[in-house]
């Protein structure tokens, strides 16, 4: 159903000109629109750099991107705790700049970090956030409660979050995020940090807010596996740039289809013309004996490549044929590998310490 | 705990632009979203000051140490430093001069009375530690600020609708209680320790802490006010370091002011601290003051009026980069 979107919103996001403002035709509502968003910490560099893009309704829309792309910086502003240096966006039909207390009441957030009170309990911590959306605590003591027993800390409701585990802070986090029952919940990295387990969980629950609560969910990752599996749709974005939005498979298609890996046992003979004129293959690129063959078909190109080699004398040593994954997408469009990204952010996590202090900005 | 009645209402209160027909919410928060909330500039404030307090009413040993400083403070300014014996108790008997040791009491009482308003230095003293110590609740209010933009609260904070001129009032509120509970235990030990009593009346008490609360209202604000954009705890410490001794002697809360030098009077008669212990020394133990207790009060209600708005404007302005 999201794909319908996905065809609308592909063109205008990096298409300088601006789309119009309303909505008419729209097939479900605009959560959010994003124009020409920047923000500049020194008033030099752009941390976030005049990115666009559209968020409907309903949809978990991931923001994919490398530590230091920008990607809390766009959750900050669009949470009104940073101001944008320039451009506009309207959340859930309230403009960023002019009416923030209508975005801040339409909105939820689970921040990366814990923020909650450490001194006080579990139930206390959310209690506060709902004060601070001025709901009463004849609403708001049930919800809390609810909300508690959501995300399993119901047991714990009444302990200080100072003798919390991470998993349970962060889904902590996400009970406060839900108090005032947002249209649009962001999420900035979820799962970073956790163990395998309590991720699944943490993905139960964003699957859950979204069929259950028909909630927005715009989420940021690193974790491309994350993102394949949540997501309806993707932004990429890197040095504070979108380098392309779409649905998973439509980005994987993007990029040319299967990927066959070849290896010769002769390396000193460039073999890439004879393969080039087997039909389906899109590119061909050689390192010594290795080949690396693009083609929309792999299963079918497999064996024609196979048999080309031996006509031209070679011998094959190794053959695989790899589908495309969002790893290959976003090697193709960041030109990094995503694991250089992991081995970065799995030695930040022991650190949890320096981590809370870099959250200044 | 699910009544059946908000159970009900919950089938038909989906946010109005969710698609129809979310019929099963059998495991999900039945919202009560028909009782509407509080969206006056203050909501939450309460709730702010209330989280700061936690931190202080909740935790025993804070509690406790909070109890026994002005008990510290009381026991080696108010009795060690004592004036009074400098002169009193004995006798000179210097050839062709004798001064029995009555008389040098009574001269002494006189010097006494003419330099601290009251014939006692620990009663002079112990009203200038109310002051004092309501000073230092004041000042950790930025360093509080600072806490929270660390750990990530205050962003938490900022993504809600709560007032951005709520955020430092809660902090200047929640100083204000600290500091005039800590006032207040001060005051009864002082009794307990010998404070002269024969003017005391509830009134009296009643305006000093009056005056106090204008003095931490102020103060507070001011130290938000510099800790608005810091995230740096130690940059917090070095201005407080930087400022309380300095705010605390130049004015007579320790010492009267007309016996210090000349170019330290103008700072004197400027520091809010001077004002508020005016106040309270006049009140409480019926001194003749620097200045009308009028002038007192209006002095001070202007100070903690322009820190107060002045903070919730660069609040306002500078909580969001």
């Amino acid at each position: 159903m999201a794909e319908s979107v996905v065809s609308q919103q592909a063109g205008p996001t990096q298409s300088g000109k601006a789309p119009s403002w309303t909505v008419a035709t729209a097939p479900r509502a605009e959560v959010l629109r994003i124009e020409g968003l920047t923000k500049s910490f020194d008033g030099k560099t752009n941390a976030v750099d005049g990115i666009s893009f559209t968020v409907m309704q309903g949809e978990i829309f991931g923001f994919l991107g490398p530590n230091g792309a920008g990607k809390s910086t766009t959750i900050n502003m669009l949470t009104t705790i940073l101001r944008p240096t320039s451009g506009k966006a309207a959340v859930c039909g309230h403009d960023l700049a002019r009416e923030q207390n209508a975005v801040r009441r339409s909105i939820g957030v689970v921040p990366q970090e814990s923020t909650a009170d450490e001194d006080l309990t579990g139930i206390e911590n959310v209690l506060l956030c709902a004060d601070f959306y001025g709901i009463p605590r004849k609403a708001s003591n049930p919800r809390a409660k609810e909300l508690l027993d959501l995300v399993e800390l119901t047991k714990y409701a009444h302990s200080k979050v100072s003798t919390y585990s991470g998993g349970m802070k962060r889904r902590l986090e996400l009970a406060s995020g839900l108090i005032n029952r947002p249209r649009l919940l962001f999420l900035d990295e979820p799962t970073l940090g956790l163990d395998v387990q309590t991720r699944a969980a943490v993905w139960d629950y964003i699957r859950r807010l979204k069929e259950e609560f028909h909630m927005t969910l715009f989420m940021t990752t690193h974790y491309l596996d994350e993102a394949d599996n949540l997501c309806d749709r993707i932004a990429l974005i890197d040095h504070g740039k979108i380098l392309t939005v779409g649905s998973p498979s439509e980005l994987k298609a993007s990029i040319g289809g299967d990927i066959i890996e070849v290896q010769v046992q002769d390396g000193t003979t460039d073999l890439s013309p004879a393969i080039r004129t087997i039909a389906n293959v899109v590119e061909v690129r050689r390192t010594d004996s290795d080949y690396r063959i693009k083609t929309l078909l792999g299963e079918e190109t497999a064996p024609a490549v196979m048999e080309a080699l031996r006509l031209a004398g070679a011998k094959v040593t190794k053959i695989s044929i790899a589908k495309p994954s969002l790893d290959q997408v976003y090697l193709e469009y960041t030109g990094r590998s995503i694991r250089e990204e992991h081995a970065d952010s799995s030695s930040q996590v022991p650190h949890r310490g320096m981590m809370g202090m870099r959250r200044g900005r | 705990m699910k009544d059946p009645n908000t159970a009900a209402k919950n089938q038909t209160m989906s946010v109005p632009s969710d698609p129809p027909g979310t019929t099963n919410h059998s495991s999900l928060p039945s919202f009560d979203l028909e009782t509407p909330v509080n969206e006056s500039p203050l909501h939450g404030l309460w709730a702010l000051t209330n989280r700061d307090l936690k931190k202080w009413y909740k935790a025993p040993l804070i509690l406790l140490l909070t109890l026994i400083q002005p008990v510290i403070w009381l026991g080696l300014f108010g009795k060690a430093m004592n004036f009074g014996a400098v002169f009193s108790g004995s006798s000179f008997n210097i050839p062709g001069l004798n001064i029995p040791a009555q008389e040098l009491n009574a001269l002494a009482g006189q010097i006494m009375q003419n330099t601290f308003g009251t014939t006692d230095y620990f009663s002079f003293l112990a009203v200038g530690m109310l002051s004092f110590i309501s000073l230092f609740m004041a000042m950790n209010s930025g360093s509080s600020v600072v806490w929270d933009r660390r750990l990530g609260f205050l962003n938490k904070e900022l993504s809600t609708p709560l007032s951005r001129g709520a955020i430092p009032l809660g902090k200047v509120f929640a100083s204000i209680v600290r500091g005039l509970s800590q006032a207040a235990i001060v005051l009864v030990i002082a009794i307990l320790l010998g404070l002269s009593v024969s003017h005391l009346t509830a009134l009296g008490i009643l305006g000093t802490f009056s005056a106090l609360f204008l003095m931490v209202m102020g103060f507070s604000s001011l130290f938000v006010m510099l800790a608005v954009r810091s995230s740096n705890q130690d940059t917090q410490l070095m201005i407080v370091n930087l400022l309380n001794l300095p705010l605390l002697f130049a004015s007579n809360a320790m010492f009267p002011a007309k016996l210090m030098p000349d170019w330290l009077q103008p700072i004197v008669k400027v520091n809010p601290i001077s004002y508020a212990t005016d106040i309270s020394r006049q009140l409480l133990l019926g001194s003749t003051g620097m200045a009308s207790l009028q002038f007192d009060f209006l002095y001070l209600g202007s100070f903690a009026l322009i820190l107060t708005v002045l903070g919730m404007i660069v609040s306002w302005r500078f909580l969001s980069k």
